[in-house]
């Protein structure tokens, strides 16, 4: 990239807006020839972004005050905020989802942290193991639920999980089938299916606390509940706050579990969620104008939650305001 | 090359890339009105290569049609498996991706009408363009028309009834010639079935995916109620028809245990549990059969069918549907008349395409089953047809008799179906997974959801 020296009076003036000494033509046109590459390439980026996501999101909030019958699309307001918030299942597939999301957080969140924190103390097999751990990502997600729905939650005796229940002699489950073990059977499959990507987040960030901390707090005579406590913890909290946000966010997105594992929303729509809420409005109803309000409602409910989360964690952090 | 030289290479091919990959974006009709009167245009569902005998048969209609009508050339366009995947239907219709002619459910009239993509084509259809358009089912015709206007042409049309699978009536003594009529009869079948073990479901039914709250709409139907008051304004199931179908479910899965541990099934699944010899019985179309043998590798002599039982005697109705094409907005006269022509020799005439038997009959392809039941019956089309199916028959229509002359009145689904449907498909599952299930709650609760629907959906 080439350099540009300015003449010292085009210095740029501290403070906002423009310049008050405009550059001279040439020098902006040069400029710009200059990058030109640049731009070209992030052209690229700016057109996938404006065109698959910026576009849609516009287009899904003026859909969702229009409808469209006939061929003829009109304004209709908030008709169709109201439709969606008076559809019989709208405030179940909240519920559910919101039950999903803080199991998954209970569980999801936390076994693969602890899995990481188990794996950084193994001084062998770490490769091993954390190939191990990652295997169940690179599958498929559509296999993976399959293998869950027809092997390890066949209500019969047959299945993986009675199998072992059974021969445990504890009591069996009708997983997908029973209507308080839809969502903890979701949880399940779900978290074994994704937990690889963030065991090898959590190690990364796990090797990266200096050594010397752990050995201080190891003089200082913390056992090994104290030294995750006092060291493992507070060295990776931007880590863990940002997995925590990006997991809430994720499982408020539920839709490929109940899609393929409870067959939409399951028994007594114990695995209605919001997005296969969104999916029936726009391909089974009919009503792309309903499902765009409820994509809109989703959307301020995570991008609340987003900024409510990142303000918290930021002036926790002391680096708010 | 000089570094700006270089420059301005790599920018160039950048904004040509860019340039191409939205041109390539860009959808266009692939028919077209040329001068000389050379009319193209372009039809979906081509059979995929995986149907090689269908794809075969299909291609050598294309040209034999082009044979006979010089002037107008097929462009048929294959769009995979979606041709039977309502969401994939939706989102080629809403993206504006659909062919000229292309295909749709019965029950996809509104959405298609709604998305501004097709065009009515009453003016243009007569005998002159289908031969056979009056002999067609008023019914078929009728449920692609709204407002006294036609907007597609109807290409099947089927009806529900009762299939079993001959070969576990015949292991669990039951009469193969004599299939079930009523819901108690069914019931006590379905145990015997259920007791010759090995996982055998004597009876199966759905209670997922919008599918349980299509199928509880055939069974109300077959006891003669209805899903909503004729003025479409309130639910109408919450009254002892409704109670029936689910307390019938309720003791052939609780009670008798005769319905097999796995439920929450759709389509698929109960097809393929079926097609491994694991259902003696369940309510479909005749054209269930022909998919448990292609697409699950069932066999054609296991298959028989009856009429859709009824709760005292025979049944007061049955659930219809089909599927047919429209045509998309915006095609010139000649194209939409091409169009037609084309629908007629492909699916409408008495021995040719869809109805050429003598074709299908060496091939893997059923001759014999009732469908598509697309002409009135006693039409001289209908009359050709049955001749034709009788003679060149490879399954054996005494099979299906029971259901060919037994016809139940049919009935077509209610409005605002699918919504309908996914509220019911809870009661079905509640009584087919809980054997604490309260029906008269599961009722109630349900018309209470379908009214909310009704109000708000108009």
């Amino acid at each position: 990239m080439a350099i540009v020296t300015l003449p010292a009076t085009e210095n740029r003036p501290a403070g906002r807006g423009r310049s008050a000494v405009r550059r001279p033509y040439s020098v902006r046109r040069r400029r710009v020839r200059d990058n030109m590459t640049g731009y070209a390439f992030l052209s690229g980026a700016v057109l996938c972004f404006a065109v698959f996501a910026w576009y849609p999101m516009i287009r899904g909030v003026v859909m969702s005050f229009q409808r469209t019958r006939r061929g003829e699309t009109r304004w209709v307001g908030w008709d169709n905020y109201e439709r969606i918030v008076n559809d019989p299942g709208f405030w179940t597939a909240w519920k559910n989802t919101l039950y999903f999301s803080l199991l998954a957080l209970v569980v999801g969140y936390a076994v693969p942290f602890v899995v990481a924190i188990v794996f950084n103390e193994f001084r062998h097999a770490r490769g091993y193991l954390r190939a191990l751990v990652y295997l169940p990502v690179m599958l498929p997600p559509a296999s993976a639920l399959f293998l869950f729905k027809y092997y390890a939650y066949d209500p019969s005796d047959a299945g993986l999980f009675n199998a072992v229940l059974k021969a445990l002699h504890l009591p069996t489950s009708q997983w997908m089938q029973s209507t308080t073990m839809t969502m903890p059977a979701m949880v399940i499959a779900s978290t074994w299916m994704n937990m690889g990507g963030a065991v090898l987040i959590y190690l990364a960030a796990l090797q990266s606390i200096p050594g010397d901390l752990y050995e201080a707090a190891e003089l200082d005579g913390a056992g090994i509940l104290g030294r995750v406590r006092h060291v493992t913890i507070p060295q990776t909290r931007l880590i863990l706050s940002l997995m925590a946000m990006l997991q809430v966010v994720a499982t408020m997105q539920l839709f490929v579990e109940p899609l393929i594992l409870a067959n939409g929303a399951g028994t007594q729509d114990a695995a209605l969620t919001v997005a296969y809420l969104i999916y029936q409005h726009g391909f089974f109803q009919n009503d792309l104008n309903g499902a765009a309000a409820l994509g809109v409602i989703m959307l301020l409910v995570l991008g609340g939650f987003s900024a409510v989360y990142v303000r918290l964690f930021s002036t926790q952090d002391g680096r708010g305001r | 090359m000089s570094v700006p030289t270089y420059r301005r290479a790599t920018t160039l091919a950048l904004v040509a890339g860019l340039g191409v990959t939205l041109a390539a974006c860009s959808t266009k009709s692939g028919g077209s009105t040329e001068p000389g009167g050379k009319v193209t245009i372009t039809v979906d569902c081509q059979p995929v290569g995986a149907q090689a005998e269908l794809l075969r048969d299909w291609n050598a209609d294309v040209v034999a049609f082009q044979n006979e009508h010089p002037n107008i050339t097929i462009k048929s366009v294959s769009v995979g498996a979606q041709c039977n995947n309502p969401p994939d239907f939706t989102a080629r219709l809403q993206g504006g991706t659909v062919t000229d002619v292309f295909y749709g459910y019965m029950t996809d009239l509104q959405q298609v009408i709604d998305s501004g993509q097709a065009m009515e084509i009453s003016q243009y259809v007569s005998k002159d363009t289908i031969p056979t358009w009056d002999s067609v089912d008023a019914g078929a015709k009728a449920a692609f028309t709204d407002g006294g206007k036609l907007w597609g042409i109807p290409t099947k049309n089927y009806s529900m009834g009762l299939v079993y699978n001959k070969t576990l009536f015949q292991r669990a003594g039951l009469d193969v010639k004599n299939p079930p009529k009523t819901w108690a009869e069914v019931r006590a079948a379905a145990k015997r079935i259920a007791a010759l073990g090995g996982g055998i479901a004597g009876y199966s039914d759905y209670s997922a995916g919008n599918t349980g709250g299509w199928h509880f709409t055939a069974e109300l139907y077959s006891m003669g109620g209805q899903m909503v008051s004729t003025d479409a304004k309130k639910a109408d199931f919450n009254n002892p028809m409704g109670r029936q179908v689910l307390q019938n479910l309720k003791d052939m899965r609780h009670a008798d245990n005769s319905m097999g541990t796995k439920q929450l099934l759709q389509w698929a699944d109960l097809l393929t549990n079926a097609g491994a010899g694991k259902v003696g019985m369940f309510v479909g179309a005749p054209d269930t059969t022909t998919a448990i043998v292609t697409q699950f590798q069932g066999k054609y002599q296991d298959w028989a069918m009856g009429p859709m039982p009824g709760q005292d005697g025979a049944a007061k109705a049955t659930l219809g549907g089909g599927e047919g094409y429209f045509f998309k907005k915006g095609l010139t006269a000649d194209q939409v008349k091409a169009g037609l022509l084309w629908l007629a020799y492909e699916k409408l005439t008495p021995g040719k395409g869809q109805l050429d038997y003598v074709r299908a009959k060496p091939e893997n392809q059923p001759v014999g089953l009732p469908q598509p039941q697309l002409f009135t019956v006693g039409s001289q089309a209908h009359q050709q047809d049955l001749t034709l199916r009788k003679a060149n028959a490879n399954i054996n229509v005494e099979d299906f008799a029971a259901f060919e002359n037994n016809p139940v009145p049919i009935k077509f689904e209610p409005p605002n179906a699918q919504a309908i449907y996914a509220v019911l498909d809870a009661a079905m599952s509640a009584v087919l997974t809980d054997p604490n299930a309260k029906v008269d709650q599961l009722l109630a609760t349900a018309e209470s959801k379908v009214n909310q629907v009704l109000s708000t959906n108009g």
